[in-house]
């Protein structure tokens, strides 16, 4: 470690005020930062490119994007990152931190507003706050792209159709002539909301050193 | 008046029923001799010729066969009526009414002086159970299922553990305090009574949690208690009905007893996993034989559970694993209408096998021994009630320490007020041996009383709670292909961050499953091509056919609750182009309108009503009805939209492999050019959809009312709205009848349609498609 000592217990001590976590998921997350990066101080792409489980994940390329999203960070900024220290890593992982129990509705709604908002990041690449048809068919490729016979079309279908859905369900009336960009956060809350997303996107983090089989959500 | 020729026809049938048990056995009308004859007729000397007998009476051998249709007839017609009087059966639940169906005819029975049958536990449990564990494990919803099995399992193993012992042992007690007539009872006994009446009942359950919708947690939680404490109740009740027989137990059996408990559970499920397994093999290879293919379903469903039941493993567990496991490859396997067949067969026979339960729960109330004894019943009501209670409560406690979604106090309430119990209980107190258990009668009558309650009372009232507590109610919510886009890529999300953090959690399991099932098991059972296509694929396809469906049905008037009307199309989602290739747009938004307005007379006489999925109300599924020429309809509408825009086809689904069946459903084998370019030039085209199969008897066609005067004799038809065109119509219907003729006419353009493709055209003759 190439920090002094007493700094890390400082630094966990306001992360679990930012974040959420206890001082020892903190720990245990700090110890999973360290053996990712090989005991250096930040995380690049790299590092995360080598855990072997996302090899096989369709859409690893995102979710490696997501760590390095400056608008994941709180921040107001556009734009990436090349490497990450530690206080963001938790942040991102923050937002699959399960809620506390007795959370006050409106908490509740801020976090699934929260949550969704990291969700729609994901989708638009390009940061313009639309998800344009294109950034939506890349998504449903890589989605689709496990599998071996996959034609462009079929791709191309299935967005061309969520796309007229979300349309319909959000725009209703439509001149002929009107175009419609793309999907705006408020119109992706909206068909989300049957979703619940802020009890299905979340993560246990109880003892990550023990392989926990949790069955109950 | 319905009512009346209900109660007239009951009384034919209970009467036409009664010779069979009595003391004249139907022989007697073989001979002119008058009067009753014994049987030694031939010691007699053949004093006169015996005639010719004209017409003879042979009761006897069609006695059992006459019986069984008698009954099932009777059970049917029943279920009719409570649908006839629509404000009694939303106060009453079906079961309760069943059950006082049952107590009036063996009570007719009796003051026929006959011997009202019981419901014997044979039949019970071979006959008429399982069908309904069939049908309730075949439709499980998988994904709740397993995301609340922890849940599910601490309320049926823990909470019958607590339930049984909580309410044997008390009642013991109670048998001693009371004195004497109660204090032979011993400890054993009651614990055996305790075990089988702690037991909530699927039956039951299912019969009052259908008709009051609550949301799916509750249901999958109530439901799935009550299926898996089978396994718990089979093993309470042997090793009790051992010990009875031995006198005492030690540790060693308590041990033997948990070995056994996993054993019959997990073997049990392993039994129907085998069986589902071979069930999915085998329908790999039936693309030839479509007929037979739901036999396979129902046979090896079935002979999982006898075989579970040759060793005393748990049938229901086996029915349920056997069910879940065949699902998914059976279903991709099979054509359309065998998904339909296995669907229709599954809810009718467990339908009728819940009718006729209750029924006989209500005859069986009346034929039964009886021993009436205050003190033990309302010890045994009340005794049930507080375990139940007091063990959700402390159980909920426990598990919610574990849960990310809470239960709440109404949540409770709900699981607590729903432990029903039911016929299993009654069946299983039936079979005890009366001479270990000198007090079954007792215990009969204790259980009919707590069935009575729990069924009358509990069900009787669980709705008006529901509405009052204002439970959350099942979301009429239609998966969208966003949500199911957005839930996939969610559970790719999940998995990846769980990866990241080195958390092997529920995720990361999940999908190790699903990719060895991708990569090995899928390969194994299912046929072609199908093997290969991803999910999101083939729920699209699913839900472009649903859609279209839809389409129809809401162009009626009703509307859905995502109908939204909108005039957004294609055109508006693609990226501008330049205006020359954009022709006519102006006619695209009152062609629209026009389109719709034409659906909307011709589609008057369509259902409207789309209830919620029940197993009461399967006709409003939109699935069974004529999908076919349905989804035709809505890829015309769609590629009309196109073809003024762009001249492109962006929803029509590619081809693929020839022998995949959902993806060559969705194909059009119609000719694209039938009404191409020529179409543009006038108003509407004339699109006429042809029905191939008797089952879907809706169809309609969208006249061109602008263009063509000729037209104008169809507008009787389309006050009709129902159009045939079947080259052996195995159903005929006099209203359509009269419009084949109409349709012979040149300026209509028909359209063939396959419903079933591939090599199975021979099978139904229907399928035979013809193009004028």
């Amino acid at each position: 470690m190439g920090a002094s000592q007493s700094g890390p217990v400082h630094l966990f001590q306001d992360l679990t005020h930012k974040t959420g976590f206890s001082i020892e998921q903190i720990k245990t997350l700090h110890t999973r930062f360290l053996y990712l990066t090989r005991d250096e101080d930040t995380l690049r792409r790299e590092h995360l490119a080598n855990v072997s489980d996302l090899a096989l994940n369709p859409i690893r390329r995102q979710i490696i994007e997501a760590f390095f999203d400056k608008r994941n960070m709180g921040e107001k900024e556009k734009g990436c990152l090349q490497e990450i220290g530690f206080e963001e890593f938790v942040t991102v992982l923050s937002f699959f931190r399960p809620p506390k129990p007795h959370t006050a509705d409106e908490e509740m709604k801020n976090i699934k507003k929260e949550k969704l908002r990291f969700l729609f990041n994901m989708y638009d690449t390009d940061n313009d706050g639309i998800i344009t048809l294109d950034e939506y068919r890349c998504v449903v490729e890589e989605l689709l792209s496990s599998y071996e016979i996959i034609g462009a079309e079929n791709a191309k279908a299935i967005t061309d159709a969520a796309m007229l859905e979300v349309a319909n369900v959000t725009v209703g009336q439509m001149a002929p002539d009107d175009f419609y960009e793309g999907i705006t956060f408020e119109q992706f809350e909206q068909i989300l909301k049957d979703v619940e997303i802020e009890t299905k996107m979340n993560i246990h983090f109880w003892n990550l050193d023990t392989m926990t089989v949790q069955c109950g959500k | 008046m319905e009512l009346k020729m209900f109660i007239l026809v009951l009384g034919l049938l209970v009467g036409s029923g009664s010779p069979d048990i009595g003391p004249n056995q139907g022989k007697c009308s073989d001979s002119l001799d008058p009067g009753p004859q014994d049987q030694g007729n031939h010691t007699l000397t053949p004093q006169s010729k015996k005639n010719f007998p004209v017409l003879s009476f042979g009761y006897d051998h069609v006695r059992l066969p006459f019986e069984i249709s008698l009954w099932v007839l009777l059970a049917s017609l029943m279920k009719l009526g409570f649908h006839m009087m629509p404000r009694l059966s939303s106060i009453v639940p079906e079961s309760c009414l069943l059950i006082v169906v049952g107590l009036l005819v063996g009570g007719l029975m009796k003051l026929v002086a006959e011997v009202p049958p019981v419901l014997e536990s044979k039949i019970f449990f071979l006959y008429l159970l399982p069908p309904i564990i069939l049908d309730a494990g075949y439709f499980m919803p998988i994904r709740q299922f397993t995301e609340n099995l922890g849940t599910i399992l601490m309320f049926a193993v823990v909470g019958t553990l607590w339930n049984a012992f909580f309410v044997g042992g008390l009642l013991y007690g109670v048998c001693q305090f009371e004195g004497h007539r109660l204090v032979n009872v011993d400890l054993l006994s009651c614990l055996l009574f305790g075990s089988i009446i702690s037991a909530v009942d699927p039956v039951a359950v299912l019969a009052v949690f259908e008709e009051i919708h609550i949301n799916e947690l509750l249901h999958i939680l109530v439901f799935g208690e009550s299926l898996l404490n089978d396994a718990v109740t089979v093993v309470l009740y042997h090793l009790f009905e051992e010990f009875s027989s031995v006198g005492t137990i030690t540790v060693m059996d308590v041990f033997l007893g948990v070995v056994c408990f996993l054993v019959v559970s997990l073997g049990g499920i392993v039994v129907g996993a085998i069986y589902g397994l071979l069930a999915a093999f085998t329908s790999r290879f039936t693309s030839h034989t479509r007929v037979i293919e739901p036999l396979f379903v129902f046979v090896y469903s079935y002979m999982a559970y006898l075989s579970a039941e040759v060793f005393h493993l748990s049938g229901i567990m086996a029915l349920i694993a056997c069910g879940a496991v065949t699902r998914p490859y059976v279903e991709a396997n099979i054509s359309h209408k065998s998904h339909t067949t296995i669907k229709y067969f599954l809810k009718m026979w467990s339908s009728v096998s819940d009718t006729l339960i209750f029924i006989f729960l209500g005859v069986s109330t009346v034929a039964g021994p009886h021993e009436w004894n205050w003190i033990f019943v309302v010890a045994t009501l009340i005794l049930c009630l507080v375990a139940r209670v007091l063990g959700v409560v402390g159980l909920t406690f426990v598990i919610n320490k574990f849960r990310i979604v809470k239960l709440t106090s109404k949540d409770q309430f709900i699981i607590a007020y729903g432990g029903l119990r039911g016929a299993i209980a009654f069946s299983l107190v039936y079979l005890l041996n009366t001479d270990h258990f000198p007090k079954r009668n007792m215990f009969l009558t204790a259980i009919i009383t707590v069935i009575f309650f729990t069924v009358f009372v509990q069900g009787m009232t669980i709705r008006p709670l529901v509405d009052l507590l204002a439970v959350k109610k099942k979301q009429e919510t239609k998966r969208s292909i966003n949500e199911e886009i957005h839930t996939q890529f969610l559970d790719h999300l999940l998995t990846g961050i769980e990866g990241i953090c080195g958390h092997y959690g529920h995720h990361h399991w999940k999908d190790k499953l699903n990719r060895f099932n991708k990569k090995y098991v899928k390969k194994c059972l299912i046929a072609g091509e199908r093997s290969k296509e991803p999910q999101l694929i083939a729920f699209y396809h699913k839900m472009e056919m649903k859609q279209a469906i839809e389409l129809v049905e809401s162009g009626g008037g009703s509307k859905l609750p995502s109908a939204v009307p909108s005039t957004v199309s294609m055109q508006n989602i693609q990226p501008k182009k330049s205006p020359q290739d954009r022709a006519l747009p102006q006619l695209s938004k009152a062609r629209e309108d026009e389109i719709r307005k034409i659906l909307r007379t011709n589609l008057q006489k369509t259902r409207q009503r789309l209830r919620s999925y029940n197993r009461h109300t399967l006709i409003a599924d939109p699935y069974e009805d004529g999908w076919n020429e349905i989804l035709i309809k809505r890829k015309r509408m769609m590629e009309l939209e196109k073809k003024i825009s762009q001249m492109n086809n962006y929803l029509t689904v590619p081809a693929p492999a020839p022998d995949s069946p959902t993806i060559a459903r969705a194909r059009l084998a119609s000719d694209p050019q039938a009404w191409g370019l020529k179409s543009l030039t006038e108003s509407i085209p004339t699109i006429k959809v042809d029905l191939a199969s008797p089952q879907s008897p809706e169809s309609f066609n969208m006249v061109d009312e602008i263009g063509k005067k000729g037209s104008q004799s169809k507008a009787s038809e389309e006050e009709d709205g129902l159009t045939m065109k079947v080259p052996s119509m195995t159903k005929p219907r006099k209203d359509k009848t009269a419009n084949e003729d109409d349709d012979k006419e040149p300026q209509q353009r028909l359209m063939r349609c396959l419903s079933d493709p591939g090599p199975a055209g021979e099978e139904d003759e229907e399928d035979e498609p013809f193009l004028h």
